[in-house]
Order: structure tokens, then C-alpha cells, then sequence
């Protein structure tokens, strides 16, 4: 029971009202940037994340990831009152949540949605507590050959596991790795890719990326649309918690399965968002209500947005103990950390202990503080969205703007802010995924020279990779989740299909 | 005249512009335009083994970009193929293309200010054109509203968290 007394120690640290104070701030932001269109948890954390260089690193932390529960909290807004869903997450949290709200049930739903969240954040949390320091004491072990298995591991788990087409996954993924290789090479210091550009040098910014991607990608796709907020209002009385609260005990199973399913989508990089779906065809397909589904059903709001909140916190796990972050979010924190002068990574565990057990302890308080802000703000936060739309998106894209200016005090990147832009309308549209392409660019020089120093030391013999068992096992799972979608177009499977798109 | 940024009755009937089809055959070629130009400078930097060093400089990007290129073809081969109505289905229409210009170009030309300008003034100044021009707000409103912002992330950033972002010949007759 090592790990209760760390956590305790982490309590702590965490527990001063200075960190508290962070954490409601933190919070509060947070639910604006996931109310808002086009501000999300990966490029709203990425924006604010300058402003925390000159914070001690534990409250730093705290106040992001702070940020990053909000905007899981702030999705399920927007979703169940207009219909639109604030993150991609949340866009399950719709198909009842939203004929709840027009059967006037909203309250019932968005205390449904908190308190699920809230559920699935804390089964999560529990897990990191007593999972991570076992995986960071075993992963000590491992050498640069292990290190780039996990990696493969990882990107093999976007094919195998992905929605949508796998060779456009691919693509996206490789995108990422050469965008990653621009600029100076770590391990022989030859420029590479750049062309004669200086500007390129140090190659491409991934909070650049980020912001440019998630933040003015998705200005473009709802100015394209258009958008008007027309909801119904929302109004929260307590008794609307007590009466919610009643009815959660008898979805226990569901709480659990989607519990489950969203902390395995988090650990390997499926993401929120595929959980969140996954989780409601779970339950549609396994709930004795089920055929009620898509008409107003609480279990209907309760089953992704439980997902949705387990996977966005388990990301944080593979994030802390390896290095490797579990969504596009956890890999901006991870930037962080850097800059900041942590390793993630086993050593972390060993080495700064009061840090990554604050920031543990941490979770636990920021889900407490956020289901109570959510529960007693909520009509505060719908009345953002009766701001017109026509002054939310300028003023958007001069958030953007700053944030990507400030990664690097360097105009070239609030230009290739606007590129990935671009990119990232066109992307989404055509079903290309985003977060194999960002986590390839955060990931791409660490999993390289992991790969040539496994190489050299091999002197270049590619079975280094099988050399015992532990690579050997996690190369061969990689192996096989990479080919997975071959062998199912071979086979014709598409019992997948039906899993992954409840109608 | 409207808010442009509010959908109006009987859009989603306008023929698309642009097929779903049409921009994965053109975004596939993109892709195999980047393949080849990674390869290329894989090529140049090297890709075999070198004794001491290990793989090259260029190894890793150079079998990078050719699975993306088998990729892209594949995907390219499959738009082009493509019989089935998802693929016929529009990426977008007209009013769509016009509504994202409205948010676009003008933030081309803001980036472009900012370098001379600053980025509170250009800021300030976009956001104003924005709601006057597309929002159709009263201009009072809108300059209030564009103001506020500019002066509010002017505190935040260069008198708060000590930020110092792109300043103009404004900031500087303030002495910043």
C-alpha cells in the first residue's frame, strides 16, 4: 500500500489554496474553451500553455490538466442544450441528450452527462494510482529497443483499432513522422528537409500544429455551416440532482462496461472520441432499453459520456510512466513537461515523486471542484453561446493567433498556423484522423533514435527487436494490430462496422 | 441583409461545389507531391547503413515517405474507383466556400498586418471589420467590443504574465 501514502504526500501538495485557486480558474476556462467552437481541450491547453512558464512546474500542471477536465465537462453543454456538439467527444452525448432536452428533461441530462463524467474520471484516476507506479518501475528496465516496440505499438494501434480507413490513418500517421523529421537531425546534426530555409531549422512546432489544426480547422468547418444557437434553456434546480441521481444506480453495468472501455481506448491511444462511441453502441446493443435509444434515454447520455471522460484521463497514464502520450491533449501536456525540464517517462516516478504525485492527487480534487462548478454554473456557461457567432470567430482566430505566436515568438508559425488550418478543414472533411498526424510529429524524433540506437547497437540487425521476450511480444502485438485491418479486408469482416456506428 | 454566420432556410438543398471525391483525388496527390519530395531529400542525406553512424540521416524519412506514398496511391486509386453515392456526396457548396473566405482571407491579411502593425491593433482591427462587415453589427458595438479585446489581451500579455507579443508604432508612441 505503497502507493496510498504517496498519494496522501500527494494530497499534500496539492491541497494549498494557491493550487486550488488554479484549479477553479482552471476549470472555469476549461468549460468556456469546450462550450466554445473551435477552442478544444489539445489546442486550448496548447494556447494557454505560455502563460504557465513562469508557475512552478506541480501548479503549472495542475492548472492544465485543469483546463483539460473543464473541457471534457464543457462538450456535454453544448451537445445536450443546441445540438452541437462543443468537442468531438461529446458528438455521442447528442443522439439523446438532445431529445432529452426537447422532452424537457435538459437538467435531467446535463446532470446525467456531469455526473457520468465525473464517474468515469475517478474509475480512471483510481486506475493511474495504482497502475502507473507498477508500469514506471517495470518500464525502468527498458532499453532503446523496448522503448521504440511501445511506440510501434502505439501507432499500430490507430491502424488496427481506428475508425474510418485505415490507409488514410496511415497516411495522416506518416505525415506526422515526416513533418517530425524536419530540421536538425539529433543524432548526427545534419539539417534535414529544410531546403535552405532557416525558418525551418527547428522544425515544425507541434503546439503550432495543434492550434492551426483543432483550433482554426474547426473555425473553418463552422463558419462553412454556419451556426446559431437556438436551445433550450437551461435550468438546473437541485431537486433535478436528487431526481437524477435516483435513477444512476440501476445502470451500474453500464457505468462499469463503459468504464472499461473508455480507460482501454485511453491507455492506447483510441481517444475520447472513439470510446465515447463505442461506448454507446455497447450499451444500445447490451441495455434492456435499448431499442429506446436516440429518443431521449438517460442511459443513452450516460454511456459515452462516461467513455469519453474514462479514456480522456487514462491518456494521461502511458503519458506519465512512458512517455507516450494517449491523445492529442496528453500530448501537449507532455510538451509541457518538457519545457518545463521534466522527462516523462519512468524516471519521472523515481526521480521527481512530489511532482507526479501532486499532479495524481491533483486529479482526484480538479474532478471534485469541476462536477460542483459544472452542477451550480451551468446557466452561467449556456449564456456564453447567446454571444453571436459572428463575434466569437474573429475573436477566436486572434486567440489562435497569439498562442501560436508565443510557442517561439515567431511570425513564420502564426503563418503555418494558418496552413494547418487548412489541412486540418480538409482532413476532417475527408475523413483523414488528426491524432495519429499530431502524436507522429510530437513522437517522431523520440521513436527514430529510439529505432537507430536499437539498430546500432545491433549493427543494424532488425531481430534486435525480438531479442527477449518483452519487445518481442510487444513488436509481434504491434505487428499484428498493424496488419489487423488487412486481414479483415481479406476476410470481409464488418461485424466492426457495426460496432463502431450505432445508427 | 444578415448575420452571415447564421445558416439560412433552404441551404442544404444547393448543389455542392466541390465533391467529396474530387478533394480526396486532389489531397491524395498532395500527399504523393510530399512523399516525393521527402525522398528526394532522403536520397541527397542517405539511406543505407553507414559504419559508426548506424542508419543515415535519411533512413527513416526515406521509408517513411514511401509508405505514404503506397498509402496515398491506394487512396488515390480508391477516389478515383470510387461508384459508391458517399463518394458523390458534395465537401461543400458555394455559401460555404463564401462564408469560410469571410473568416479566411481576412485573417491572411491580419497575420500579414501584424508584422507592421502590431498584433493589438491588427487584432483590434479585424475583429471590428468582422462584426461590421459579415456580423452586420451597429459600428459602435463593434468597436466597442474589438477594443475591449485588444486592450484586455494587452494588459494579460505585456503587463501581467510579461509576454511580449508583436508591437506596432501605437505600442510604441504608449512607450512599450
Amino acid at each position: 500500500m505503497e502507493e496510498i501514502g504517496s498519494l496522501l504526500g500527494g494530497f499534500a501538495v496539492a491541497i494549498s489554496p494557491y493550487n486550488i485557486a488554479l484549479m477553479v480558474v482552471g476549470i472555469v476556462l476549461g468549460v468556456v474553451i469546450g462550450v466554445l467552437p473551435g477552442l478544444g481541450g489539445a489546442n486550448g491547453v496548447a494556447i494557454l500553455l505560455p502563460l504557465t512558464f513562469g508557475m512552478d512546474p506541480t501548479s503549472a500542471i495542475i492548472m492544465l490538466t485543469s483546463i483539460y477536465w473543464g473541457a471534457l465537462f464543457g462538450g456535454a453543454i453544448t451537445a445536450v442544450l443546441f445540438n452541437i456538439p462543443g468537442e468531438p467527444w461529446s458528438v455521442a452525448t447528442t443522439f439523446d441528450g438532445h431529445p432529452m432536452a426537447q422532452k424537457g428533461k435538459a437538467d435531467e441530462a446535463l446532470v446525467g452527462a456531469f455526473t457520468s463524467s465525473f464517474v468515469g474520471a475517478i474509475f480512471a484516476v483510481i486506475l493511474i494510482t495504482f497502475l502507473a507506479p507498477v508500469i514506471a518501475k517495470f518500464a525502468l528496465r527498458f532499453g532503446p529497443a523496448e522503448f521504440f516496440a511501445v511506440q510501434f505499438l502505439t501507432f499500430a494501434s490507430f491502424l488496427g483499432m481506428g475508425r474510418g480507413s485505415p490507409m488514410k490513418t496511415l497516411a495522416s500517421m506518416c505525415l506526422g513522422f515526416a513533418l517530425a523529421s524536419v530540421g536538425l537531425d539529433g543524432v548526427t546534426g545534419t539539417l534535414r528537409l529544410t531546403f535552405g530555409h532557416d525558418e525551418l531549422m527547428n522544425g515544425f512546432k507541434f503546439l503550432v500544429a495543434v492550434i492551426g489544426l483543432f483550433g482554426i480547422g474547426e473555425i473553418l468547418s463552422s463558419m462553412e455551416e454556419g451556426l446559431a444557437f437556438r436551445g433550450a434553456a437551461a435550468k438546473l434546480k437541485m431537486d433535478a440532482v436528487i431526481r437524477t441521481w435516483k435513477q444512476l444506480p440501476a445502470m451500474a453495468v453500464t457505468f462499469l462496461r463503459s468504464c472499461i472501455v473508455g480507460c482501454w481506448m485511453g491507455i492506447t491511444p483510441g481517444g475520447a472520441t472513439p470510446a465515447s462511441f463505442m461506448g454507446y453502441g455497447l450499451a444500445k446493443r447490451f441495455s434492456k432499453r435499448g431499442r429506446h435509444f436516440g429518443k431521449g434515454e438517460l442511459e443513452g447520455v450516460v454511456a459515452p459520456e462516461t467513455a469519453a471522460h474514462a479514456a480522456g484521463t487514462a491518456a494521461m497514464l502511458p503519458m506519465l510512466t512512458l512517455g507516450i502520450p494517449g491523445s492529442p491533449t496528453a500530448a501537449v501536456l507532455l510538451g509541457g513537461l518538457l519545457i518545463w525540464g521534466l522527462q516523462p517517462g519512468p524516471l519521472l516516478f523515481v526521480e521527481q515523486k512530489e511532482f507526479v504525485w501532486g499532479l495524481i492527487a491533483s486529479m482526484y480534487m480538479g474532478n471534485v471542484v469541476g462536477l460542483i462548478i459544472v452542477l451550480t454554473c451551468v446557466p452561467l456557461f449556456a449564456a456564453i453561446l447567446r454571444v453571436p457567432f459572428s463575434i466569437i470567430a474573429p475573436a477566436i482566430v486572434v486567440v489562435c493567433a497569439i498562442g501560436a505566436y508565443t510557442v517561439n515568438n515567431a511570425m513564420f508559425d502564426v503563418w503555418m498556423m494558418l496552413v494547418f488550418g487548412v489541412l486540418g478543414y480538409l482532413f476532417t472533411k475527408l475523413g483523414y484522423p488528426l491524432p495519429p498526424l499530431v502524436l507522429a510529429l510530437v513522437l517522431g524524433d523520440q521513436a527514430e533514435s529510439s529505432f537507430r540506437q536499437a539498430m546500432l547497437t545491433s549493427q543494424g540487425d532488425v531481430t534486435v527487436f525480438w531479442h527477449n521476450w518483452l519487445s518481442g511480444g510487444i513488436m509481434t502485438l504491434g505487428v499484428a494490430l498493424a496488419l489487423w485491418p488487412l486481414v479483415s479486408m481479406l476476410f470481409g469482416k464488418k461485424d466492426d462496422d457495426a460496432l463502431a456506428n450505432p445508427a | 441583409m444578415t448575420d452571415i454566420t447564421e445558416p439560412q432556410p433552404g441551404e442544404s438543398d444547393e448543389p455542392a461545389l466541390v465533391t467529396l471525391r474530387t478533394a480526396d483525388v486532389v489531397v491524395a496527390c498532395l500527399f504523393l507531391v510530399v512523399s516525393a519530395i521527402v525522398i528526394s531529400d532522403s536520397v541527397r542525406l542517405g539511406f543505407h547503413w553507414q559504419d559508426s553512424v548506424g542508419p543515415a540521416p535519411g533512413y527513416f524519412p526515406f521509408y517513411i515517405a514511401v509508405v505514404m506514398a503506397i498509402a496515398s496511391a491506394y487512396n488515390l486509386g480508391r477516389a478515383i474507383l470510387a461508384r459508391g453515392p458517399e463518394e458523390q456526396e458534395g465537401m461543400t457548396t458555394k455559401t460555404g466556400v463564401l462564408r469560410m473566405s469571410a473568416i479566411f482571407l481576412p485573417a491572411v491579411l491580419y497575420v500579414f498586418a501584424t508584422s507592421y502593425i502590431g498584433i493589438y491593433v491588427a487584432s483590434a482591427i479585424y475583429i471590428a471589420a468582422f462584426m461590421i462587415f459579415f456580423g452586420k453589427f451597429a459600428v459602435w458595438k463593434a468597436l466597442a467590443v474589438a477594443l475591449s479585446i485588444a486592450i484586455v489581451s494587452f494588459m494579460m500579455f505585456e503587463v501581467w504574465f510579461l509576454v511580449p507579443l508583436p508591437k506596432g508604432p501605437l505600442e510604441a508612441a504608449f512607450g512599450y
